[in-house]
């Protein structure tokens, strides 16, 4: 490798779990979860040919390390590693991996789904979908992160 | 002068990512009603302000040399 692993990361190029179950791994540790999100070619019926995601690069891997530190306290033994890609990908490429090590498997699973349920609040990134016949940025009527609707 | 950002729906409309306004004092409120202003082909209604890479309230002061960030719905994951 010779570049040490970003455990909070946004990068533009293909993303692969093994080295995040490494970097989360430790000897207190039980257990490990490794979340990989991937690109679905079928949404509410509609065929996606690619999704392009863009992201607020500095601020998302803020929001990112912010989740980790949010689960090392309320998941004590905890330890967390999230990458996601943006660019342009085709179906079935990763997105997103999220590896979560607790010293048993419960937390390790909750911890794991709380990490991908707050990047989809508060992580300042954006999909958009690409059909045949058109495209559109994902999100425009959903979520507002503080004051408003949830 | 603080500088803007812009992404997904908003940076099309803008036809840009990022710009730099003279600005003198003010709040994320005002931020906020100059870009509706600019780009009123947008719908702002569910976009949160980011100052300096935080979320912030539009309350919050915008002083020059700010970072301030319009950030759509988010659609990560």
């Amino acid at each position: 490798m010779g570049t040490e692993l970003k455990p909070f990361h946004v990068t533009e190029k293909p993303i692969d779990g093994a080295p995040y179950i490494d970097y989360v791994t430790h000897p207190g540790a039980g257990a490990v979860t490794l979340f990989a999100g991937t690109v679905r070619e079928w949404t509410n019926g509609k065929r996606t040919m690619y999704l392009k995601y863009e992201a607020y690069v500095p601020m998302a891997e803020k929001k990112l390390a912010q989740i980790g530190e949010e689960i090392a306290e309320k998941w004590p033994g905890s330890r967390t590693a999230i990458v996601h890609r943006i660019g342009e990908l085709a179906i079935s490429d990763v997105a997103v991996i999220i590896a979560v090590s607790s010293p048993h498997r419960r937390a390790a699973y909750e911890a794991n789904e709380y990490a991908i349920e707050q990047i989809k609040k508060v992580v300042p990134i954006w999909k958009k979908e690409i059909w045949e016949d058109g495209e559109e940025w994902i999100g425009d009527q959903a979520y507002k992160p503080e004051g408003g609707q949830t | 002068m603080i500088y803007l950002h812009y992404f997904a729906g908003l940076k099309d409309a803008a036809g840009k990512a990022e710009e730099e306004l003279s600005w003198q004092d003010g709040t994320a409120a005002d931020v906020l009603q100059w870009a509706k202003t600019s780009y009123p082909s947008f719908d702002f209604s569910a976009v949160q302000i980011a100052v300096n890479e935080e979320y912030v309230l539009e309350t919050e002061p915008v002083k020059s040399g700010d970072h301030v960030a319009f950030i759509p719905p988010v659609s990560g994951g």
